[in-house]
């Protein structure tokens, strides 16, 4: 099954996303900022990376940008959680070499939706 | 799949409260914020609002989202951070947390205040910018839809549907693969809208010696129902519009040959989520009992503690097995086998005294729990009262039992309020007093042997020995003769007593320095009263590491075991007749360089046989209680002791003389002695 | 058909009958409601309360819990009040607290009819009859149910402290 990081400062949003995903039954990583995601990321080649924008210690829009300059992610596919006012950040987001985004506020349905458009 | 997300609730409330704290904590602090700690005032009410939405808040993400619009325009350097700014984001930050706990208390997340707050927010977020009309409709800012919509059909209103096949052209830019998108997925997901069919063009392949594995050179020519909606098929484009070029007609239009012709998305606008309801109970912003802090539930708890856990857990399996091996080794235990044996049972002590420290650990917090809403009391009641108070906070990192932590905010708050009240004298008073006008306020806690050590301490007017007196006497206390400055402060824990020239809403409260010193007891803590006129107050508070266990000393008294806090244990003596003495009407005494003690003996006091009657018999502990020392007599020290406390309340009453009970290596229960309940029972019995 | 209805009837009998905790106080039988019953120990030696009533015999650890034992032979002024092999002591769980009571014996567990059950007349006891539920007859003996939570709520036992009993 595929291995899915999923990045967020939040702890609630991560195990509502962390819960939904083992629950569908992918290997799950976490991590609580972009600093420690790019860390776990090097770790272990992850399929898919779903990663906040806003938080601690280093973004979601640099995160993507050291992903993507990281022989395994050249390709990866990047999801973004983005807030519905935040156009600017998408385009940013993808400027930075996201793949698509998942908007805020989203639930395990909306989550596996989307997860499936980038896995299949 | 359907999760039930109402299991995260718990998690979300927890990390908003803290996102609450954490806000109003850098909101507070006096000097000018830097770009950091404006931002993670930022992600702290961008978070809120992001999670608020997810987890069936809407109302709460509506709220913080212009909180969140202000503070990223001053992150973005848009704005400066004002004091207005910085008021108003206080404001916005207790409206939230009413609201949250409104929810979790299970009503609606409503605060009364909200509507104000918000409207203030939205008058700020007009003001510099000078475009009323985007600014003057937050519900419409807070529900910009969250897909991107058709364009509106042109001729929808007049003709019938239109049902001519789709017709696509989709050119990728090169880069398209090294943003993780890949073609054959956004065609499988155009696959489950309709009957799909896909024509890759080749012809712009370039020779195999220029080709470029990593990326697109594809170009494919696609065809769908006409009956799929043409908003869904956006969609599945939705995150390469800006890598590629599309094109999107119906068999026969002009449009499908002219790329240019292609619509942008446009975000659609929805009607905002409603909170409103008639019948929604508000929680108080004014009267109505607010709790600020996230409470009991659960604990957070550092990675590191839970580490030394297992490791703990580990070793001790290690050492159970070792002995379990000696044991079984030998049907009969020689020297060598004993000796092993005791350096097994060794290890096993130490190993089970580690692992009980590291989990009473876990329920450690540190006191900066209570700490942090100082800053915020202290400004909101020197502005009130028109003080000049400048807080000083130390040692913030001492932990202690998060039980512990709860029981103190109640009256930490009251003395720091006290202190403002009472102890620091208006800038007037000050000046001419010949101090600076703006008074210090320092908290500080520690650790003194095992104990917990909290001090409040003002540089104020101090307390008035002759106004204390006066008061006592003609609220008819007793007063003894010639007090010294201990008596008189003992004074001020009397109930009812209070010196406030005015009845003030800060003091007036119906609390006294006596319920106080209660609670502070409640949790086997003392308040200490240090005074000097016209130089301050230092109020200190001892509190034991932790609520479940205490180190004691076990003292018998004829057949009975009692277990004495060694934090009361001054020092223990044996004392010869010519240092007793008999006071009349105080009992007996006992003499101690100079000082006179009075004598409690234990037996008497518990109405139990003892084996001595006559104190040089037996031995005598000097303890310490809030208001004296006393001189325990017993018939013998037997041991130190680290014990657990056991309610005896929780089957049985409240017992005068003992704060609890415990259970012994031999099964037994052992009573607590309480050495302050205990001196009081002494005057009754006499 | 007929195999359900006598279930029912079955159910309906043992829903109406209750069981009771016969012991000895004394030369009297007292019955409690066996649901109250949570164990039965030996009569151990206690660990006494400073300046507590003289029925109130102390406290014992029972498996971590400190639990109260109260001698109702010493509260009802029973003529001899000993402790020997046969003293046991009865552990209940009433009002959610765990308290112990002293017996001489611990006699039977019987199942008692509604109707078997008369009231209690102001005398007869050593019990005041405000803990008395009734009286019952046992082959020729008279068996008295006591009301085991008015009796633990009692002011005069003073188990619980007067503000948490309000």
């Amino acid at each position: 099954m595929a291995t899915i990081l999923a990045v967020d400062d939040s702890a609630s949003l991560r195990q509502m996303v962390v819960f939904t995903l083992k629950e569908a039954g992918y290997d799950v990583m976490e991590a609580a900022d972009g600093a420690a995601g790019l860390e776990a990321a090097k770790s272990k080649a992850a399929d898919l990376v779903i990663s906040d924008i806003n938080m601690p210690n280093m973004d979601g829009i640099t995160l993507v940008r050291e992903l993507r300059g990281l022989p395994d992610y050249k390709f990866t596919p990047i999801l973004l959680l983005t807030t519905e006012s935040s156009d600017e950040k998408k385009q940013e987001g993808k400027a930075a070499g996201a793949t698509g985004w998942l908007v805020k506020p989203f639930d395990p349905e909306k989550l596996m939706s989307t997860i499936k458009r980038v896995l299949g | 799949m359907t999760i039930d997300i109402s299991q995260f609730v718990q998690a979300f409330l927890d990390e908003s409260f803290e996102g609450l704290d954490l806000m109003e904590v850098e909101l507070l602090r006096e000097q000018a914020l830097d770009s950091e700690q404006v931002n993670a005032i930022f992600r702290a009410a961008h978070s809120i609002k992001g999670s608020a939405g997810t987890f069936g808040f809407a109302a709460v993400s509506e709220f913080t989202h212009g909180a969140e619009t202000l503070l990223d325009e001053v992150r973005d350097g848009k704005r400066e951070m004002t004091a207005e700014i910085r008021g108003l984001m206080l404001e916005a930050v207790d409206r939230i947390r009413e609201m949250l706990l409104a929810a979790r208390a299970g009503g609606a997340h409503h605060a009364a205040g909200g509507p104000a707050t918000a409207a203030r927010i939205e008058t700020m977020l007009a003001s510099a910018h000078g475009c009323p009309d985007d600014k003057s409709q937050p519900a419409q800012r807070t529900a910009v839809a969250t897909e991107p919509a058709a364009p509106i059909p042109t001729d929808a209103s007049t003709d019938a549907p239109d049902t001519r096949p789709w017709e696509i052209v989709f050119v990728p830019e090169p880069a398209l693969l090294r943003s993780g998108n890949d073609p054959m997925r956004i065609f499988s997901w155009l696959g489950e809208l309709g009957d799909l069919t896909v024509e890759c063009v080749t012809r712009t392949l370039p020779p195999l010696g220029a080709l470029a594995p990593e990326d697109c050179q594809l170009q494919w020519r696609l065809a769908l129902p006409g009956t799929v909606d043409e908003a869904a098929i956006r969609e599945a484009f939705e995150w390469v519009e800006d890598q590629c070029s599309l094109t999107l007609g119906r068999v026969g239009d002009a449009a499908a040959a002219q790329p240019d012709e292609v619509p942008a998305t446009a975000p659609a606008h929805t009607p905002a989520p409603q909170s409103a309801g008639t019948a929604e109970r508000p929680v108080g912003s004014n009267g109505a009992p607010v709790e600020r802090r996230a409470d009991a539930a659960s604990i957070r708890v550092a990675t590191e503690k839970v580490d030394t856990l297992v490791n703990m857990v580990g070793e001790l399996v290690i050492t159970q097995a070792m002995i379990n091996t000696i044991g079984h080794s030998a049907d009969e235990l020689d020297a060598r086998a004993v000796d092993h044996l005791r350096q097994g049972l060794a290890l096993l002590e130490r190993n089970t005294r580690e692992l009980q420290e590291a989990v009473l650990s876990v329920r450690m917090l540190p006191i900066n729990f209570v700490f942090s809403r100082f800053p915020r009391v202290v400004r909101d009641l020197s502005t009130q009262l028109g003080k000049r108070v400048n807080l000083k906070i130390i040692g913030e990192d001492t932990e202690l039992d998060k039980g512990l932590i709860e029981k103190l905010v109640d009256p930490l708050t009251h003395l720091v309020r006290n202190a403002i009240d009472h102890g620091i004298e208006s800038p007037e008073r000050r000046r001419a007093a010949g101090k600076p006008e703006t008074g210090t306020l320092v908290l500080r806690a520690g650790h003194e042997g095992g104990n917990i050590l909290i001090e409040i301490t003002d540089d104020g007017a101090g307390l008035n020995r002759e106004r204390i007196l006066e008061k006592a006497r003609s609220q008819g206390m007793p007063v003894p003769e010639q007090p010294s400055d201990r008596d008189i402060w003992q004074l001020i824990f009397a109930p009812g007593f209070s010196t406030a020239e005015t009845v003030t809403d800060v003091s007036g409260r119906g609390v006294g320095m006596d319920v106080v010193r209660r609670n502070i007891e409640a949790v086997n803590g003392r308040l200490d009263i240090d005074s000097k006129p016209g130089e301050g107050t230092r109020l200190t508070v001892r509190l034991p590491l932790t609520l479940a266990i205490l180190d004691g000393m076990s003292v018998r008294v004829g057949e009975e075991v009692y277990i004495l806090p060694l934090t009361a244990i001054l020092e223990s003596l044996k004392p010869t007749p010519d240092q007793l003495h008999s006071v009349s009407g105080r009992g007996r005494v006992v003499r101690l360089r100079g000082d006179y003690i009075p004598l409690v003996p234990l037996h008497h006091v518990f109405n139990v046989p003892a084996t001595y009657e006559r104190p040089e018999d037996g031995i005598v502990v000097v303890v310490e209680s809030s208001e004296d020392r006393a001189a325990l007599f017993v018939d013998e020290l037997i041991a130190q002791h680290q014990v657990v406390i056991k309610s005896l309340e929780t089957n049985y009453r409240k017992v005068p003389g003992v704060s609890g009970a415990t259970i012994m290596g031999d099964g037994r229960v052992a009573m607590i002695l309480d050495v302050d309940s205990l001196t009081r029972l002494q005057d009754t019995v006499h | 058909m007929s195999n359900v209805g006598k279930i029912r009837q079955e159910e309906q009998v043992t829903a109406e009958k209750r069981e009771l905790l016969t012991f000895r106080l004394g030369e009297e039988e007292y019955g409690i409601d066996i649901l109250k019953v949570q164990e039965i120990r030996r009569y151990e030696s206690v660990t006494r309360i400073a300046n507590a009533p003289d029925f109130v015999k102390g406290v014992i650890n029972m498996r971590g819990t400190i639990v109260p034992i109260l001698d109702l032979r010493i509260k009802f002024r029973f003529a001899d009040v000993t402790y020997d092999d046969f003293t046991v002591v009865v552990i209940l769980n009433v009002d959610e607290r765990v308290i112990g009571i002293v017996v001489d014996a611990v006699s039977d567990v019987i199942a008692l009819a509604p109707e078997d059950v008369r009231d209690a007349p102001e005398f007869g006891a050593q019990l005041d009859t405000d803990y008395l539920e009734g009286l019952a007859s046992m082959d020729e003996r008279m068996l008295i149910i006591v009301d085991i939570e008015a009796l633990v709520r009692a002011p005069e036992l003073g188990l619980i402290d007067a503000e948490s009993a309000a």
